[in-house]
């Protein structure tokens, strides 16, 4: 039981970790990203090929891959959203046009994937030592994974509540007609939120690596617990998207474990209706 | 052009197009016939996602759900009623979509309808296995592919007709409206809510029935073979490309990139998905009204 706990709690920390950048790139840069999941599924590959090829450990891995994922982002976000964000009429056609072009990118991000690794599934053993939590055995990994979880979600939350670059960010998502008003320049904050999303699928990636097997293709069902998260959380919320994400993480981990492995998604469908129908704008959504 | 002589001339060509297969060697018929597959699924899918801008990612749900509605029954009971059934489904299955998630801001509905194919195709194998303890289905219907494609066509017809009919009807006048503005379209006193839920149904039963159609082609079905998540692709991008708010645009569309599909998918096979989200990226790009609407364009910059 407490091992279910344990582990819905680690998979619920990664959730709200990739809840966060999609929300943050939602929220501030309007730009909805279909491709996100086959980002994070890119770093997982990278982490394994460095763990692998070159002995590097996921968790220096880190440090390479997520300024790598920060600049990936800038680089898409310069050539392929500016060009939309620029001729979108309202927010509405833009909301269109970056799911339709994030589509195609998820095709391209997992057509290469499938070239160079194959359709099979991969993984790598790292830290896979038994340790003793509360009278349950948990893998390393995993403990590691709710850490790295932790540390880098609060440090993203006091960034963007306690310093003047948050501000500015939060300040874009709130009203993105008045912020240039305030000398604020929107178009870099889009471009910032951006990259912070992609670091955030960079991390993510390393994290899931390090404790579960993953296919080129499994980036679709990323990209949709995470918008079900962010959903869950309410638009834009932070702190909501963190709530969802672990409670999603407790229900999979309870419905496969008691349940049926097989119907881990329809469990997740299952409670996003449910609260479609009770709370519209999320638990911790406005009206 | 008179509505009589274009119906005169549509006629026509659809007359040509089913006798085709009398004239034509067998592997021409199967290239036909997967056109007119896809063009019926563009066609359906422009249908509700055109006017209303509401991006469905869901194709192959639907499309999936009527293969495999064949696949359970096709020995239960006769052809005509399978199809009945497959249709019944996809209309089931798009009312609760439809009421959960087009009451509420478009997003939802787009999520929702991202991760609907793999849910489907979830529970269906969850079911085969641990239910009817059976993985894969055979189809055996005394069918040629001919005999597909002359269903695939009258389908096709069908669907432009409804399509042709709603776009001048005050169904087709209300639609625009939701897709202009929602909020001044329920003002003007339009049923938003149900308009949708209309279209959405009517579009996710004819891409039903496309995949039901189409079931017999395959022989041996499993779920990963059809909730390939390329159907809902390449449905999207065809659509895209000829121009979702216009009724011969799916078409337009459908037929040189079916075309264009065919080929790479023999001389590129492992480069195939980058290709096609490439291409769908460019398409966005250039063409967001999609092809009908540039050559509209262009005409008129080249008069001014």
């Amino acid at each position: 039981m407490l091992e279910h706990v344990i582990n819905g709690l680690v998979l619920g920390g990664t959730y709200a970790l990739v809840a966060m950048g999609l929300t943050i790139q939602y929220g501030i840069a309007r730009i909805m990203n279909l491709s996100f999941g086959d980002t994070i599924i890119a770093a997982c590959f990278a982490t394994y090929v460095l763990f692998s090829s070159f002995a590097i450990s996921p968790v220096l891995a880190l440090l390479i891959l997520v300024p790598a994922g920060y600049a990936f982002s800038l680089v898409i976000y310069r050539v392929i959203m500016r060009p939309l964000v620029a001729r979108a009429p309202d927010e509405g056609a833009l909301e269109v046009d970056s799911i339709l072009v994030t589509f195609g990118l998820l095709f391209v991000i997992q057509g290469v994937l499938l070239i160079f690794f194959g359709g099979g599934y991969t993984s790598y053993s790292f830290l896979n030592t038994p340790v003793n939590v509360l009278g349950t055995v948990v893998a390393g990994n995993r403990l590691l994974a709710v850490v790295l979880s932790l540390l880098i979600g609060l440090s993203l939350i006091v960034i963007l509540y306690r310093t003047r670059w948050g501000m500015i960010l939060r300040a874009v998502a709130l009203s993105p007609q008045n912020a240039p008003l305030f000398g604020i320049d929107t178009d870099r904050a889009a471009r910032t939120a951006f990259a912070i999303g992609g670091a955030m699928a960079a991390t993510v990636g390393v994290v899931v690596s390090m404790f579960q097997t993953f296919t080129a293709t499994a980036g679709v069902v990323f990209t949709m617990k995470a918008l079900i998260v962010v959903i869950l959380g309410g638009k834009g919320s932070v702190l909501g998207a963190v709530v969802a994400g672990l409670l999603l993480g407790l229900v999979e981990t309870f419905v496969a474990a008691y349940i049926d492995p097989g119907l881990t998604l329809a469990a997740v469908y299952g409670v996003f209706l449910l609260l479609l129908l009770v709370r519209p704008n999320g638990i911790f959504g406005k009206a | 052009m008179k509505v009589q002589t274009a119906f005169a001339l549509a006629a026509a060509v659809l007359v040509v197009l089913a006798l085709a297969p009398l004239f034509i060697p067998d592997y021409w018929t199967g290239v036909l016939l997967g056109m007119t597959g896809y063009v019926t699924l563009a066609t359906a899918w422009a249908l509700f996602s055109g006017p209303t801008r509401y991006v469905s990612l869901a194709t192959v749900a639907f499309f999936g759900v009527g293969a495999y509605t064949v696949a359970v029954l096709n020995e239960a009971m006769p052809y005509p009623m399978v199809l009945l059934c497959a249709a019944g489904i996809g209309m089931a299955l798009a009312l609760v979509v439809g009421l959960s998630t087009l009451r509420l801001a478009g997003v939802y509905f787009v999520i929702f309808t991202f991760g609907l194919a793999e849910l489907v195709r979830q529970v269906v194998s969850w079911w085969e296995v641990n239910v009817t303890y059976t993985m894969g289905r055979y189809v055996f219907l005394p069918f040629e592919g001919r005999h597909i494609y002359w269903q695939l066509l009258a389908l096709a017809a069908v669907t432009l007709l409804i399509s042709w009919a709603i776009g001048r009807s005050r169904l087709g006048l209300a639609l625009k409206a939701v897709g202009d503005d929602e909020t001044v379209a329920a003002h003007a006193g339009v049923d938003v809510t149900r308009i949708k839920l209309l279209l959405f149904v009517i579009s996710a039963t004819i891409i039903t029935l496309v995949g039901a159609i189409q079931a017999p082609r395959w022989t041996y079905i499993e779920p990963s073979i059809v909730f390939n998540p390329t159907v809902s692709f390449m449905t999207l991008i065809m659509a895209l490309l000829g121009g979702a708010m216009r009724l011969w645009g799916p078409l337009v569309g459908a037929v040189p990139l079916f075309l264009l599909f065919e080929w790479l998918s023999v001389s590129f096979p492992d480069h195939f998905s980058i290709i096609l989200g490439l291409l769908f990226i460019l398409i966005v790009f250039v063409m967001p009204n999609g092809v009908l609407a540039k050559l509209e364009d262009l005409r008129k910059g080249g008069r001014a």
